[in-house]
């Protein structure tokens, strides 16, 4: 029980630094010596590292809150669960955890699919960056997360 | 012990100032305009003497691209002097109040040509050390929406429909708590008892 407890937290941990770090990074397309969304537009060059703010777009602000309101959604979730192990009765399930972890799951994936479907093609090497397949990595992890805690039961 | 620690931190306070006064001048940072519409620059400034008499607004104006600025405005011996030759003439006017330190300016007609950085520099003698703060104007045919607008407002959408739920959630369980008495009444046959029934109860 207490293992499975464990890795369950882990897990849990593990979802909330990948989003965390997808959120943050600034590497949704890369390319040669540009790196651009999702926060700022930056060029390396010989001087140094040259950054604006990325464009003014509805869908980048769509995607940027969605990743924002995803990150405080695992975090919520890590809360209830921390809360909900000391108060749930004998044989009771998760299911504050489970909603919020599935919401923050549904959150990484309609910003995946938003910033995928919207991004503006054309540009000569312009690769997808670690900070997406984190994304995408995450959607399909928090999901399984939050069936566990539909699934777990408190014992003892 | 205490006391003598807050009049020696009063008086250093006092004397200190007189020293390193410096007017502080505040504008906007950057300001939005459509094509054709009128646009006021604010200017205002911080200075720990009163306002003097001989307080002093200046405007300068350095389109984007350009290396030099031009003076627009200038306020002086309580009269303002407003552009009469350059890009603004009879554009430009005056809607400060001096006396409550407000520089500000009224731009009329906005064009493309407008683009640029205005700078506003304001002195209060004897305090005339200070750094001029300036604003760049962006004159759109389309206002864009800002960056974030977008992005803050659906975060705080969907919080605060998540809080609606707590609320609603925790006043539906109160709700029914109460009426949780009227319910085992109206087994007995009664719905309008309710009330009494419960009190009876209690």
């Amino acid at each position: 029980m207490l293992l499975i407890l464990l890795a369950v937290l882990i897990l849990h941990l593990i979802i909330l630094v990948l989003l965390f770090v997808s959120t943050i990074a600034n590497a949704w397309t890369v390319g040669g010596t540009k790196n651009t969304d999702l926060w700022y537009s930056c060029l390396t060059t010989k001087g140094g590292y040259h950054c604006s703010s990325a464009s003014n777009e509805d869908w980048i602000q769509a995607v940027q809150a969605l990743m924002v309101l995803s990150v405080l959604f695992c975090l919520f979730s890590l809360v209830f669960f921390m809360c909900q192990l000391f108060t749930l009765v004998k044989g009771g399930r998760f299911f504050f955890t489970a909603v919020f972890q599935i919401l923050a799951s549904l959150f990484v994936m309609c910003g995946a699919i938003i910033y995928t479907v919207m991004r503006p093609d054309g540009e000569e090497d312009a690769a997808f960056g670690f900070a997406y397949i984190l994304a995408w990595v995450s959607f399909p992890l928090c999901l399984v997360s939050g069936l566990i805690y539909i699934v777990l039961r408190k014992r003892e | 012990m205490l006391t003598i620690l807050a009049l020696a931190s009063v008086i250093l306070l006092g004397i200190v100032p007189q020293q390193s006064e410096a007017i502080v001048i505040y504008t906007g940072w950057e300001r939005h305009a459509l094509v054709g519409s009128d646009i006021r620059l604010s200017c205002s400034f911080f200075s720990w003497r009163w306002t003097s008499d001989d307080v002093t607004f200046s405007w300068s104006y350095r389109p984007d691209g350009a290396r030099d600025a031009i003076s627009v405005f200038h306020y002086t011996g309580g009269a303002p002097y407003v552009d009469n030759k350059g890009p603004f003439r009879d554009r430009l006017e005056f809607v400060g109040n001096p006396g409550r330190r407000d520089g500000s300016i009224l731009l009329k007609n906005l064009d493309y040509g407008d683009n640029g950085t205005f700078t506003c520099d304001a002195k209060n003698p004897p305090d005339i050390v200070g750094r001029a703060s300036s604003v760049r104007l962006l004159v759109f045919e389309k206002v864009p929406i800002q960056a974030g607008v977008i992005t803050g407002s659906i975060i705080g959408a969907v919080l605060g429909l998540l809080l609606l739920i707590v609320v609603i959630y925790y006043l539906m369980r109160f709700l029914v708590a109460r009426r949780v008495f009227n319910l085992s009444v109206s087994k007995h046959g009664k719905k309008g008892k309710g009330k009494e029934g419960s009190q009876q109860r209690q």
